[in-house]
């Protein structure tokens, strides 16, 4: 375990970046979901169609190949995103397609009654969406946003593939250095372990915290 | 193709050769080495001429040393021809020598764990010798010397020697020493971005995100040929990079046994046949290594 002793700075740096990507890229991923949600659900066909086309289309590609092609096709028509930028990109519209799906679901066990209530009382769609039923939806859906948070925090490796030197190229890195590869990922592996372990913390007294009692 | 044909027409008399001498009963020629050579009992050698095979690591996706053709599955290059050598000093002139061989692809980050869990028998694969990596696994070699070298694309004028890097751009791979030698010579050249593989470092040069791609001669030699004009490789040297067979830590015998084929290989020209072979189509000019029987 001496090689990641000797290299707790790279790993700490390693470890910043990873968290960086991920609650950067889960609150756009979160936010995409909010909306293409609410297209997915609303009474306007073309809103509809484009909801599944973007979750069918993105959902279905696995995510290194997202990443290579984002990263060197959109290059040639004249779109260059740094490495980091890229990344946060990439992971956002990504886990966006799977937030889409769970708020979806969420949406689904808000009773028709509710929506009902709302529109009797006045609300637009827009206005019975996020007023009344998005409200109830995630609170229902904390624990599947969760699971996703904890993917995404090991997906954002994947990001190593367009040389951003999160935990999982730092290992890489240090494995090359000191020809100590087995080491250097049980570091990484450590480090995983500890950010998720803590996120499920987090998420397990959110959930209680505002799980609809029923 | 008359080279080949060369090897075929070389191995057909050296079969009747040998033929003729099993029915004679005896006589010795060097073609007729069909029995397979004596190795000293107890020895890594003697073990794999016993099991039957060499497991050769080895890369599959380098242009010149080791890739893999996905029409024959042959692995062709400087490394795995260098190891069908290794594979006859073991077994003798077998007919067929890729029979006695099992390739297996070693990338850069496996190469020390496959050495050492037993994985392979040994690696070559432009495999530097280095000081962190010999206090894991030895060397035998080196059976080639490569230099660092820039490559750039072809309008770019700016960059001339290697300190000419500083405050550029420069891409190189995950897992090669590049980088580390880079830093040494030109200390403000920014080497944030790194990819698996060398195409993809060349495809970002061509994007503007890099203006420049270090890496070995030999291998970026490759690269400019399969770019038809688009990038240049500088021919300005800046380290030495010493490619050596890998093998396991503290095992002498073998290690002097490969460094005795490879001081055999550069004395009776093979060494010079193979790289004209596989080598010289890159543009890279020969240098036999010295070997370095360090203790």
């Amino acid at each position: 375990m001496g090689v990641v002793l000797d290299h707790l700075d790279q790993f700490r740096h390693g470890i910043v970046i990873t968290i960086e990507l991920t609650l950067l890229s889960y609150a756009l991923a979160f936010l995409i979901g909010l909306v293409v949600a609410g297209f997915r659900v609303s009474p306007v066909g073309p809103l509809r169609a484009a909801g599944t086309a973007y979750v069918e289309t993105v959902r279905n590609v696995p995510l290194a190949v997202h990443f290579v092609l984002f990263f060197f096709a959109l290059p040639k028509i004249g779109i260059i995103f740094s490495p980091f930028r890229s990344a946060v990109i990439v992971l956002a519209y990504y886990h966006g397609s799977f937030a889409t799906e769970t708020i979806r679901a969420g949406i689904n066990t808000v009773s028709v009654g509710q929506a009902e209530a709302a529109r009797s009382l006045g609300f637009t769609f827009p206005g019975t969406l996020i007023r009344v039923v998005l409200p109830q939806a995630v609170r229902s859906v904390v624990a599947p946003l969760g699971s996703l948070f904890i993917a995404l925090t090991k997906n954002t490796s994947v990001a190593f593939l367009i040389s951003v030197t999160e935990l999982t190229g730092t290992a890489d890195k240090l494995a090359t250095d000191t020809a100590r590869p087995i080491p250097a990922f049980l570091g990484a592996a450590a480090g995983y372990l500890l950010l998720t372990l803590f996120a499920s913390l987090v998420l397990g007294a959110l959930e209680r915290r505002v799980a609809v009692k029923r | 193709m008359i080279r080949t044909r060369g090897q075929l027409a070389a191995f057909l008399v050296a079969l009747t050769l040998v033929g003729g001498l099993a029915c004679g009963g005896g006589g010795s020629s060097q073609a007729a080495s069909s029995k397979p050579p004596k190795l000293a009992a107890g020895t890594t050698m003697a073990a794999i001429q016993q099991k039957g095979k060499l497991v050769i690591g080895t890369k599959f996706d380098q242009p010149l040393f080791g890739l893999k053709d996905p029409a024959t599955g042959k692995i062709e290059g400087f490394d795995a021809d260098i190891g069908r050598e290794i594979a006859k000093a073991i077994f003798g002139n077998v007919k067929d020598i890729d029979s006695k061989i099992s390739f297996v692809e070693t990338v850069s980050k496996n190469r020390e764990p496959f050495i050492e869990n037993g994985t392979v028998d040994l690696v070559a694969a432009t495999y530097t010798i280095n000081a962190t990596r010999k206090q894991v696994v030895d060397f035998a070699g080196p059976y080639f010397q490569a230099h660092e070298d820039i490559m750039v694309r072809k309008d770019e004028n700016s960059i001339k020697t290697v300190t000419d890097l500083n405050g550029k751009k420069v891409c190189s791979v995950q897992g090669s020493t590049s980088i580390k030698n880079l830093v040494a010579k030109a200390p403000q050249a920014d080497t944030s971005i790194t990819f698996d593989t060398y195409s993809k470092c060349a495809e970002a040069l061509g994007d503007g995100r890099v203006q420049a791609e270090v890496t070995d001669n030999s291998i970026l030699a490759g690269l400019a040929a399969q770019s038809e004009g688009k990038y240049k490789v500088l021919n300005a040297p800046f380290s030495d990079e010493p490619y050596g067979i890998g093998l396991k830590k503290g095992d002498t015998a073998f290690r002097t046994f490969l460094n005795d084929t490879i001081q055999k290989l550069e004395d009776n020209g093979t060494w010079k046949k193979l790289f004209d072979k596989d080598v010289s189509s890159g543009g890279v000019s020969p240098e036999l290594p010295k070997i370095d029987r360090y203790s």
